[in-house]
């Protein structure tokens, strides 16, 4: 072994191939994208600077805020619930079964516009809401107005939708772990609902983390339809900015910046979630995209980085 | 411990287990050989009610798996009752199946903790004491992904022991290992079957069986064909099935 290391011939030295097409392709994306960049910086009637000013303005600033609690209420539900409707839709009791089938069915099927619009308009048909006892005095309502406000209204609308989407990501997840775990577990006494918890929904994790991601990134957009129930989130107020100065595309403009820049920033939080949720699946974490950055700037020549740096989305392969 | 009368267990049309008898008394080793599809696993995971018989009796320690009898009737009993029998029976997978997402020490103290309720110090206690008794102490903190098939299959051993089973099943437990890594594994078994460990083990590796085992059942076609002290029938076996099976599997 040691002779056959000493012996080892020198690298190979060759000249690299000329990949021409890259090089076209190039030259033809700059053009086009200097072109679209001219026609917007020159376009008579798009008033930059207004898109500037109204950016930081902070009506909008206050959108953004109700947006990410919008966002982050909607999705809390969308996944408390959709984890129990995942469990309840795999349970073996066909009650359970079936009431999570119906559930999915209903909220899956009808356009979450139209959900939005039916809460926040519930008092017209129930004025009060009210829970009680059967055949006891103990009883408790109040106003559908003032218990379902907009903001609940976009809140429920949007989460109680989302939880049929996350019960059919959670319950992909659980039927992609393999069955000698949940076998291992029962040998060893775990209850059905014990091993869910401990053995088999950490383990669906790594699948359902990926969609779930692209949900959050979704509903943070999906979410400006809580315009309809008169939310003041980022949209409803560019839009009311808009009403009143006429500059309708440049608060678009603000808009779209923002949930943008919001949605980039989720990608990255998606990025380092999947990274954690694959520990144990493979020998060692992969990079991050700054440490290898860091390992391209002092290594430049070297070679390509080894297989074990694959992204932690892929399925497993033993 | 174990006593199986006329088991039975089909699988739709298939039938796997066509009356099955045995009995495995307490400190006993009895080791199962066979044809792939004899029914030799499906009859060891009908002991922990992993697979449910479809008729005759079968009891661990006095007790029928899965049901209660009660003047001539059975009843099913609820699952919280199967979950605490088979808590008190290890099993081992051919596959290891150890949980991916925990380290060596977190799949040992698991179940005694959820299930049995000990607190973490007792159950890590008894965890570093069975990791060193399978000859992995050094590697508690590590993930299943990082062992070897032969020290993930002496970490699932462990795992299965922290519960201190009263039994314990092995099915076809070397059968996914490099040949290499059979030996420690086997020496792991042989260690508990000389501290007088109940033990039905499925296998394949004859040589443990002969020095090991204190009885031999040969199973083909979901009955069993022979059954004996393991010297006397893979040195001599009575049937000619049998001895077509051995002679060309030894």
């Amino acid at each position: 072994m040691a002779d056959a290391l000493r012996q080892r011939p020198a690298a190979i030295e060759a000249v690299p191939v000329r990949h021409v097409g890259r090089w076209v392709a190039a030259v033809v994306v700059l053009a086009i994208a200097a072109e679209i960049v001219y026609t917007l910086a020159t376009a008579p009637n798009l008033k930059w600077s207004v898109v500037g000013h109204y950016l930081s303005h902070r009506l909008i600033l206050q959108g953004i805020v109700t947006t990410l609690q919008l966002t982050v209420l909607a999705m809390v539900i969308g996944i408390v619930l959709g984890v129990v409707l995942a469990v309840m839709r795999l349970s073996p009791n066909p009650v359970v079964s079936w009431v999570s089938w119906i559930y999915i069915w209903f909220f899956r099927g009808t356009p979450v516009l139209v959900q939005i619009f039916l809460w926040f308009n519930l008092a017209l048909v129930l004025p009060f809401i009210g829970v009680g006892i059967p055949f006891t005095m103990i009883h408790w309502q109040a106003s559908t107005n003032t218990l379902i406000a907009p903001f609940m209204a976009a809140t429920l609308g949007l989460g109680f939708n989302e939880a049929a989407y996350m019960a059919e990501i959670v319950g992909a997840g659980i039927i992609s772990v393999e069955h000698g775990q949940t076998e291992a577990a029962q040998a060893l006494g775990m209850t059905r609902l014990l091993l869910m918890r401990r053995i088999v929904l950490p383990q669906a994790m790594r699948v359902i983390i990926p969609p779930t991601g692209n949900e959050t990134i979704s509903m943070l957009k999906t979410s400006s339809l809580a315009f309809v129930a008169s939310v003041p989130e980022l949209f409803t107020r560019s839009q009311q900015i808009a009403s009143a100065t006429f500059e309708v595309i440049e608060l678009a403009i603000v808009a779209s910046i923002w949930y943008l820049a919001m949605t980039s920033i989720l990608t990255v939080g998606q990025y380092y979630l999947e990274r954690y949720f694959g520990r144990g699946s493979q020998r060692g974490l992969p990079l991050t995209p700054i440490q290898r950055f860091r390992r391209m700037l002092f290594t430049f020549h070297a070679p390509p980085p080894a297989p074990a740096e694959l992204p932690v989305s892929l399925p497993r392969g033993h | 411990m174990v006593k199986a009368e006329a088991v039975h267990k089909s699988f739709g049309r298939l039938e796997v287990l066509r009356g099955i008898d045995l009995e495995v008394s307490p400190g006993e080793v009895m080791c199962m050989i066979g044809p792939s599809g004899s029914g030799k696993s499906t009859f060891l995971r009908c002991i922990n009610h992993l697979e449910k018989i479809d008729c005759g009796r079968l009891s661990v320690d006095g007790e029928l798996v899965g049901y209660r009898e009660r003047a001539d009737k059975l009843y099913e009993l609820p699952d919280p009752e199967v979950c605490k029998k088979r808590s008190e029976i290890g099993m081992v997978f051919q596959r290891f199946n150890l949980f991916p997402h925990m380290t060596a020490l977190e799949n040992v103290i698991e179940a005694p903790m959820r299930v049995k309720k000990e607190s973490r110090a007792v159950a890590v206690e008894r965890a570093r004491k069975l990791l060193e008794r399978v000859g992995l102490s050094d590697k508690v903190t590590v993930y299943p992904n990082q062992l070897s098939g032969g020290q993930q299959q002496r970490v699932a051993i462990a795992r299965a022991l922290a519960m201190q089973p009263k039994l314990m099943l092995f099915d076809e437990p070397t059968s996914a290992l490099d040949p290499e890594l059979v030996g420690d594994v086997l020496d792991v078994m042989r260690g508990l079957a000389e501290d007088g460990m109940t033990m039905v083990v499925v296998t394949h590796e004859m040589g443990f069986a002969r020095e090991v085992g204190d009885s031999l059942v040969f199973m083909d076609g979901g009955v069993i064909v022979e059954t004996g002290k393991p010297r006397d029938v893979l040195a001599n076996p009575q049937q000619e099935r049998t001895r077509s099976f051995l002679s060309k599997v030894l």
